[in-house]
């Protein structure tokens, strides 16, 4: 027994003295392993950014990257996890737009004033540093830039003998009912209204095609007087009238493109993705016949002056502040908003370069791919009218609250009215 | 006078002593392990319910003591929640009981092919929460759902339906995916104790003139309520915890109607980055959890009986 018991504590001994090595600090040797995340939904697909970084570790043969993808919805709180761990779970993550406030508030973004180039600051979109600057800081590298755009389906709208795409939501009320009417689409339109950000977005265009705006000029709600609520009540008034497909409720922007794609709907409010989807056969039964139009507006909107409303759906890379690897990880994002990288991989997301939408880069960026000629005028034609949401460290639980809103709004469990007060109460509340 | 110190003489440990000095030290490791894991983190997020502890990295904190419970208490969407969540957890946990044991009489019954019958049950408990809740998120999907194509065939319905934008009936489609998949548990559960019980027993009832349902509810009832008391703590107390399966399926929509406490204390720890009052929550769940065992254990559990 009393030998047992001998080799148990040597066996005890081992374990814990192998076990205290195995916990000291290693030394790194080898390559660097950078862990990115990003989505799977808007932009390149992952098979695109993983040949991406395997050119980019084929170029610096001592850093390694590791994609992480996750759907657009996961991506936020993922990065709050993420940086729980030290070192954190990702040295640099996608940003959305709207995020920024918050996390540079959390402290969770690398300044990178002093890394980026002028040839970066001057070459890229103002609108695209905008998105990660704030006081005079740079807290990012752009990467996307997006805007909700209007595609019909041209095939859809000659069968049902109209003509032209519509130039108001009004005139696309009356080409929708035309649709339904000759049999052609059962809901003719379809939108991402489900509880999520995708129907903030919706509502962002609806509202400010309207006149509208978020917040007033000091800073309060403004989304619930009469412009907003008469936006939300014609969003209700779709679904009621059975033009909206009533599924919009319960979909995200995949399932708005399922939809489109499946050749069920005439009509579709989207990110940039929709349309190279749309022309790919193994995805799409509706191959050529989606098209571009400006997104409409309401009459009233255009009456008090309103020329073309959209969203800012843009997203840069940021570094985490306690990666253990910020030079790496930079070279790695400088690699991915490079020019080669972003014209070559211009099908499904337009480069952040404005030098490339000028003179005879246009030319090439057009031939870039077969899409390109379709989607940067359309791009162009749509960018300008890109409207923000509110910049606030508050802005995820803002948003909860207006989504609430409208899916209460539209299932009919509150007037537009009603739900709109509450949510800007609500807004007021997190202000404080 | 010299003063001789004799030796004290070294005090034998028993070998039942050595041996406890032996498991002690065996197990120090796998303790601290679990201390670490469970004790320290349940601590650590109890102290936090005591703090305004937004996300982020050197973030002050300031001490509010009972301030988020009282705050959460104080909170129509609270207790909208908990309601909510009584309700999933009631529906859900009785459907799979009487469910649960209606299979299980029935392979106790030993049908044909019911050994099949059993392993078939396996599968979807075997299922990861996940993907049971991507599966039934297709299933009822308005456009491409396999629901809407079958009740089409049928002839039962002429439009496919959003089934999942209905706010009345979010939650119940949101218990048929959680009952297909936990079911089986129960089912098993209470098929284990039917297997043990004495058969004498009914015997001698059906020979005093007892007839099935008098035997089920008299003698075959009580004698698995043990059984029943381990399936109904266990299941209620994970369906009040439900998230990952709301979370797939509708993600607390359609305007919150599928929104459960355990889906609150997410939102507000990650989403919102409130982790003081997500610790606050996380800690009135446990409350709620344990009132509810306690109560079953008040009902059901006759120790009498299991003697």
């Amino acid at each position: 027994m009393r030998t047992l018991n001998r080799i148990c504590m040597l066996l005890f001994t081992l374990v814990f003295v192998i076990g205290a090595v195995g916990c000291a600090p290693k030394q790194a040797a080898g390559p660097v392993t950078i862990h990115i995340l990003t989505m799977d939904q808007a932009g390149l697909k992952p098979a695109e950014i993983d040949q991406i970084a395997r050119d980019f570790e084929a170029q610096n043969p001592d850093i390694k990257v590791n994609m992480e993808y996750l759907g657009y919805d996961f991506v936020h709180d993922k990065i709050t996890t993420g940086m729980a761990a030290k070192p954190p779970a990702y040295d640099a993550a996608m940003i959305d737009v709207i995020w920024p406030d918050e996390f540079i508030k959390a402290g969770y973004l690398l300044d990178v004033t002093n890394r980026v180039t002028p040839e970066m600051k001057s070459g890229m979109f103002p609108a695209s540093w905008n998105g990660v600057t704030r006081n005079g800081k740079i807290y990012g590298m752009p990467w996307l830039m997006d805007v909700k755009y209007f595609m019909y389906n041209k095939d859809m709208l000659q069968k049902a003998g109209i003509m032209n795409p519509p130039t108001t939501w009004e005139e696309m009320v009356d080409q929708a009912k035309t649709i339904k009417d000759k049999g052609v689409a059962e809901f003719p339109i379809i939108w991402s209204w489900n509880q999520k950000e995708g129907v903030v977005c919706d509502y962002a265009v609806l509202l400010f095609g309207n006149g509208g705006s978020f917040i007033d000029a000091s800073g309060k709600p403004a989304f619930n007087n009469d412009k907003g609520v008469q936006a939300l009540a014609w969003m209700k008034q779709t679904i009621d009238d059975g033009l909206t497909n009533p599924s919009s409720v319960s979909s995200d922007e995949n399932a708005v493109e399922a939809d489109f794609l499946a050749g069920k709907s005439a009509f579709a409010v989207n990110w940039l993705f929709q349309y190279s989807d749309s022309n790919d056969a193994s995805k799409s039964q509706i191959v050529g016949q989606a098209a571009f139009a400006p997104m409409p507006v309401y009459k009233a909107g255009m009456d008090a002056g309103v020329k073309g409303s959209s969203v800012d759906g843009s997203s840069s890379f940021a570094i985490m502040a306690t990666t253990p690897y910020p030079d790496q990880t930079w070279k790695f994002l400088t690699y991915l908003a490079s020019n080669e990288v972003q014209t070559k991989y211009s099908k499904e997301m337009l480069p952040v370069w404005q030098t490339d939408f000028q003179g005879d880069a246009l030319k090439t960026l057009e031939g870039a791919t077969p899409t390109n000629p379709v989607t940067v005028p359309a791009f162009l034609g749509q960018f300008p009218f890109a409207n923000e949401r509110p910049t606030v460290p508050y802005y995820n639980e803002a948003s909860a609250a207006l989504q609430l809103a409208i899916q209460e709004a539209l299932t009919g469990v509150k007037s537009p009215k009603d739900a709109l007060d509450a949510a800007a109460a609500k807004w007021i509340d997190l202000a404080k | 006078m010299t003063v001789t110190s004799k030796p004290v003489p070294k005090q034998r440990l028993s070998l039942r002593q050595q041996d406890a000095r032996t498991a002690w030290l065996l197990l120090t490791p796998s303790l601290l392990v679990m201390l670490g894991v469970t004790l320290w983190p349940v601590i650590s997020t109890f102290i936090l319910s005591f703090f305004n502890a937004p996300t982020g990295l050197n973030q002050a904190r300031t001490f509010v003591g009972l301030g988020n419970y009282l705050a959460m208490l104080q909170d129509q969407t609270f207790w909208e929640t908990i309601g909510r969540t009584m309700y999933f957890t009631v529906v859900s946990v009785g459907l799979e009981l009487i469910l649960g044991l209606a299979i299980a009489q029935l392979i106790h019954s030993r049908p044909w092919g019911w050994q099949f019958l059993r392993i078939s049950l396996i599968i979807p408990w075997a299922v990861p929460t996940i993907v049971n809740g991507a599966m039934w998120r297709w299933i009822y999907s308005a456009d491409f759902g396999a629901l809407n194509g079958l009740l089409m065939q049928l002839g039962l319905i002429k439009h496919y339906v959003p089934w999942l934008t209905f706010p009345n009936m979010a939650m119940n489609l949101v218990i048929v995916a959680d009952i297909w998949h936990t079911m089986p548990f129960v089912a098993l559960v209470l098929q284990a104790a039917l297997a043990t019980l004495p058969e004498d027993l009914e015997e001698a009832a059906a020979v005093d003139g007892a007839n099935a349902w008098q035997r089920f509810w008299q003698i075959r009832v009580p004698l698995l309520r043990p059984a029943i008391l381990v399936a109904l703590i266990v299941r209620t107390v994970d369906a009040f915890r439900v998230f990952d399966i709301v979370y797939i399926i509708t993600s607390g929509g359609p305007a919150y109607k599928t929104l459960t406490i355990t889906y609150l204390t997410y939102l507000n720890s990650f989403a919102f980055g409130k982790q003081g009052i997500g610790a606050a929550l996380s800690f009135l769940i446990s409350t709620f959890t344990i009132i509810m065992a306690l109560i079953y254990i008040r009902f059901l559990y006759r120790p009498e009986e299991t003697q």
